[in-house]
């Protein structure tokens, strides 16, 4: 074996379940492989990761326009209707002295989605691009895309909690928005994004170095 | 026959993030292995791994129900009262109508933890008593893709959020299952994170 080799290049994967190596085939890499010892599916790279992952992105920002717009919550009480959306509420509670609360839903909410999208383009035209540039970090920006996208159902869940909670006939109600349901799908579409997104494309362009086999202890 | 030392050696490892080839380190006790080129955590070996998997699930267990049967949050406007768990807050959406939205509910904060603590034990237990439980493959594949799932931590801040909400309009009483499942929270991570699939595969190659 030689050094600062993928494992791609020498006819072989490992298997993300088990970490076991198993020869592949070049010409047997877009056909269904399971690992013989485990039985997963083996991906010696994804399958169109690029493409899935474009269209999984693209799809998530126009679901993430009626989940603005749209109304999140419609509250009922004493004959008024107050409906509000993500922004609207993130804007009740800074003003009404809660402000962290508002923070943390406008971090869920709004910077996270959009923090997770921008980095996914960013990682997805710098493989287009073939770019050299620090792969070890553009792998790290990959790790924040796979771990920040769950912390969006913040929202989904107050919804959810206070939609259980408050139903109390004439006093008060509160009621689900169809913005809600834009806005889980954005985070279901974003979630699949990062999955689809094949980091080891970041390295395929990357010469390879020659550095000892070993893996580092920490 | 004479094979050669780069076959006796520690056997080839394929990194997950940027496929390099490299050879396992021989056996450590209480570290993690990372890549070599991009860091990724390759594996970690844990003292006591299996024993710790059960015990910790078992408690989640024990958590889980008590969390699920006892209410979440009592909200009492002046002589009303409602009681809320988990499960009423999916119902209540489902009866909305909104059933995409009460069913991702479920299968994130009741569905996918509760198999994830089952599914250890179903195949940490046998292990542990040197057998392999009859469905052990299906069984781990099925924990490493649904454990992304599990989004009881989240759930959690999204209920701190809608307390702080709440006590403008109504008295808020945090129940008895709040508290079991903030406990649960890290218990369950502390059981994920102790799982290392080699043992699993190790007894698997042994059985043989």
């Amino acid at each position: 074996m030689k050094q600062g080799q993928s494992a791609l290049s020498t006819s072989m994967t490992g298997c993300h379940t088990c970490n076991q190596v198993v020869r592949v085939q070049p010409e047997y890499h877009h056909h269904t492989l399971l690992c013989p010892r485990c039985g997963d599916r083996l991906h010696p790279r994804i399958h169109h990761s690029l493409l899935i992952t474009w269209m999984l992105v693209c799809l998530a920002f126009v679901f993430y326009i009626p989940a603005n717009i749209l109304p999140m919550t419609r509250v009922v009480g004493l004959g008024q209707i107050q409906e509000d959306t993500i922004m609207s509420g993130v804007i009740y509670f800074i003003q009404s002295g809660s402000w962290y609360i508002g923070m943390v839903i406008f971090i869920a909410s709004v910077f996270v989605p959009m923090l997770k999208l921008g980095l996914l383009i960013y990682l997805l035209i710098s493989v287009r691009r073939k770019s050299q540039w620090r792969p070890r970090e553009r792998t790290r920006i990959y790790r924040i895309t796979e771990l920040i996208g769950r912390w969006s159902m913040v929202d989904i869940y107050v919804v959810t909690i206070l939609v259980a909670l408050v139903n109390l006939g004439v006093i008060a109600d509160i009621d689900a928005g169809p913005a809600a349901l834009y806005f889980a799908a954005v985070v279901i579409l974003t979630i699949f994004a990062a999955k689809s997104f094949d980091p080891r494309l970041i390295w395929d362009n990357i010469e390879p170095e020659l550095e000892p086999e070993q893996p580092s202890r920490s | 026959m004479q094979t050669t030392s780069e076959q006796t050696l520690q056997p080839l490892i394929a990194c997950h993030e940027c496929d390099l080839l490299q050879r396992q380190p021989a056996a450590t006790y209480d570290s993690t292995i990372v890549c070599h080129r991009c860091r990724a955590v390759l594996y970690r070996d844990i003292p006591d791994s299996v024993e710790h998997v059960i015990a910790l699930s078992i408690a989640g267990l024990i958590l889980f129900v008590v969390a699920n049967i006892f209410p979440f949050l009592a909200f009492e406007v002046g002589n009303q009262s409602t009681q809320t768990t988990l499960f009423t807050g999916v119902r209540a959406l489902y009866v909305q109508g909104i059933w995409p939205l009460s069913g991702l509910i479920f299968f994130t904060c009741i569905l996918a933890p509760s198999l994830q603590l089952l599914l250890m034990l179903y195949i940490f237990i046998p292990i542990k008593f040197g057998k392999l439980a009859r469905y052990t493959k299906p069984a781990f594949r099925t924990l490493r893709h649904i454990q992304n799932w599990n989004m009881i931590e989240v759930f959690m801040i999204g209920i701190l959020v809608a307390l702080v909400k709440l006590t403008k309009m109504a008295d808020i009483v945090p129940g008895i299952a709040m508290w079991s499942f903030v406990v649960l929270i890290f218990v369950v991570t502390g059981a994920a994170s102790s799982v290392d699939g080699r043992i699993v595969w190790r007894q698997l190659e042994n059985s043989k």
